[in-house]
């Protein structure tokens, strides 16, 4: 790693940092903007019982004051107060228990996804021109112009209206298989595309060409010196990818009924549970702002001759 | 050249060789015709984009999409939102919800009987009675609706910043790409959850009494979800151009004629640039149909009664093992939309501008 590198690094993080910070008060403020105030959706409210609700919630302060304590709270404890609906529990805890279910289905999506992608993209590129390939290629380019939760209620009509396969429930046994196929078939049809053309840009270079003339075997060729360069654009899909999911869960969630962190936050904005969807925004913004710090961190120590300015 | 040895052997002669000033043989004639006649930069776009088949068929759906989506809607019998079982001053005619396709209602089978002519409902009707054929056709019209106005918001930011920050450049360009930097790596969707969310009631009393009230607080707090969160890709790519542009020599000789700033923007930077703005303006309506869909399926999309595909997909979903066609439909409606979208994007780009390719 040069010194070019590591001010690159450093520079990325620092971005990454300012991205999180600008989130935090963006949702602050856009939720401190919402006319008529968190408690308007509560039904007969006495003046006196809202004032000590404010108090309660430290609501009463001018608002940069309680900007900057929550502020302090996210940073130091991560600590983004109670929730407003399900009384008596915090968020972080109401989205601890989503983020486990959640964080299962996106992870196992994304594997599937990342597997089947690689060896799509790269049968497509090897047999470039066949029908195995063109066949990939228009499944792949349909795929990715169909919205998820158009995917997942087309899965849901056929294997458990039509052929009452699989359950519809996604907090029963077997009620994962549906949405990890709906979130993983996105994400696996782009990274087919994005292997078969860097395979492809790959399999024309001279090194290939030297590496066939050797008599080195194909499978050693495709496996030792193909893929090996062809995954390099691959890590740029990762962070993206995160984002995919983290979005694609919030519908399929609905869609499959499965009690995770997606589901939770629309059923709080519908309630208007604004801690909690101050809480949730600023986690999953997070976690998308690390994801695509990594990727581009690692794709520029993968490959040191990509030049990002 | 004459092959004259003597012009061979002295170059500094002053003689002027009249061999050189001969008239053409119609054989040299022939050597300097083109092979092909002169063609504009456009011309040559359209050509290519007519040979590319896919793209071509790409836009002809489109254009009947769009077509059908503007028309159907001004003959049709019946309204978007009419509850064809509600008849001021009769009790409410259940037989009319939930209809299946080509089925009537009560008074409409009994004008049959009598030998009249009703027009048939193709999709049948929603739970409230309502034409389903016609609601999918006016959803149709508000999702390509609101995805051409959001990216026409989106290029106009995209562009104004852009340029500016292009060809100022400096602090002011400075400035404006840290701001771009940042909004770029915000999670969008994650953000246009939450400003769709708030803005929606933050807007709604802002509105009424307005011509704005009839499109809905839905839709214009997408617009300027939009308007916010998009512009910074558009913006990054025009200043990639000006940038370039800026440095060629006829801009040069603008500026040392007297021309002033904006003048040489619109008048050479933002003419120059605008295959590459077509293109990218193509690829961002299906983006913007895909979002307005997901936020109206997570209930945050246009105001009810108004339809959209993404709500009508999403309002399907509670009747899904009695009615799957009610989902079916506007979820191939948007498929074919997106696809054909992108297709088509994809072929402007490869006949407008080569270079983009990937």
């Amino acid at each position: 790693m040069n010194s070019k590198t590591v001010l690159y690094i450093l520079k990325r993080i620092g971005l990454a940092i300012l991205t999180i910070w600008v989130v935090i008060t963006v949702t602050f403020f856009v939720m401190h903007a919402v006319p008529g105030g968190p408690f308007m959706g509560e039904k007969a409210i006495s003046p006196a019982a809202l004032k000590a609700l404010e108090v309660k919630y430290g609501m009463d302060k001018p608002v940069f004051e309680q900007y900057l304590t929550y502020l302090k709270d996210v940073v130091t404890r991560f600590d983004f107060g109670p929730s407003l609906k399900q009384r008596g529990r915090m968020v972080t805890e109401v989205i601890g228990d989503g983020m486990r279910i959640s964080a299962r289905l996106g992870l196992i999506a994304a594997g599937i996804a990342l597997v089947s992608g690689v060896v799509l993209g790269a049968v497509a590129a090897l047999k470039r021109n066949k029908f195995i390939d063109k066949a990939i290629m228009v499944l792949t380019t349909a795929l990715v112009s169909m919205p998820s939760f158009i995917i997942g209620t087309l899965l849901l009509i056929l294997f458990v209206i039509t052929l009452k396969w699989l359950p519809g429930n996604g907090a029963s046994a077997g009620g994962l298989v549906l949405p990890v196929i709906t979130l993983s078939l996105y994400p696996a049809a782009y990274i087919t595309r994005l292997t078969r053309s860097s395979m492809l840009d790959v399999l024309g270079q001279d090194y290939i060409r030297t590496a066939k003339a050797k008599g080195v075997s194909k499978w050693k060729i495709i496996f030792g010196h193909a893929m090996k360069n062809s995954l390099i654009p691959v890590i740029t899909y990762f962070g993206p990818m995160i984002a995919y999911i983290v979005t694609g869960s919030i519908v399929v969630e609905q869609i499959f009924a499965v009690p995770g962190i997606g589901r939770t936050f629309v059923s709080c904005i519908i309630n208007r549970d604004y801690p909690m969807i101050m809480g949730t925004t600023i986690i999953l913004a997070t976690l998308i702002v690390i994801m695509n710090l990594v990727s581009d961190i690692l794709y520029k120590v993968v490959d040191p001759r990509i030049n990002f300015d | 050249m004459s092959n004259d040895p003597k012009h061979r052997f002295n170059p500094f002669s002053m003689h002027v060789n009249v061999d050189d000033f001969i008239p053409a043989t119609d054989e040299e004639k022939e050597y300097i015709v083109q092979m092909r006649p002169s063609t504009t930069f456009f011309r040559d776009g359209v050509r290519r984009l007519c040979r590319n088949k896919v793209a071509l068929i790409s836009f002809i759906v489109i254009v009947i999409i769009t077509l059908s989506a503007i028309f159907i809607p001004l003959f049709w019998p019946y309204s978007y939102e009419q509850m064809l079982g509600v008849v001021p001053g009769k009790p409410v005619d259940p037989s009319y919800n939930n209809l299946q396709p080509f089925a009537y209602g009560k008074t409409e089978q009994k004008i049959i009987e009598e030998g009249g002519s009703v027009f048939p409902h193709i999709f049948g009707t929603d739970s409230s009675g309502r034409d389903y054929f016609i609601r999918v056709v006016y959803g149709t019209r508000i999702s390509l609706a609101v995805g051409f106005f959001a990216s026409l918001i989106v290029l106009i930011i995209g562009i104004v910043v852009g340029s500016v920050s292009g060809y100022i450049g400096g602090k002011v360009d400075l400035v404006i790409m840290r701001i771009v930097d940042i909004i770029y790596s915000l999670p969008d969707m994650l953000m246009v959850i939450l400003l769709a969310s708030v803005l929606r009631q933050t807007i709604g009393d802002a509105l009424e009494g307005t011509v704005l009230e009839r499109i809905g607080s839905n839709i214009i707090s997408l617009f300027i979800v939009f308007g916010i969160l998009y512009w910074v890709s558009m913006a990054r790519l025009i200043r990639g151009q000006i940038l370039s542009l800026r440095e060629q020599e006829y801009v040069m000789a603008a500026k040392a004629t007297g021309a002033r700033p904006f003048w040489i923007i619109r008048h050479h930077l933002i003419p120059n640039c605008i295959s590459v703005v077509i293109i990218s303006t193509a690829l961002q309506i299906p983006n913007a149909i895909f979002t307005e869909s997901f936020l109206s399926f997570v209930g945050l999309g246009v105001n009810a009664p108004m339809p959209s595909l993404g709500s009508l997909a999403s309002d399907a979903l509670n009747g899904i093992s009695s009615y799957p066609y009610r989902l079916i439909i506007p979820a191939l409606v948007i498929s074919l939309i997106v696809l054909s979208l992108n297709l088509f994007g994809d072929g402007l780009r490869d006949a407008f501008d080569p270079k983009l390719k990937s």
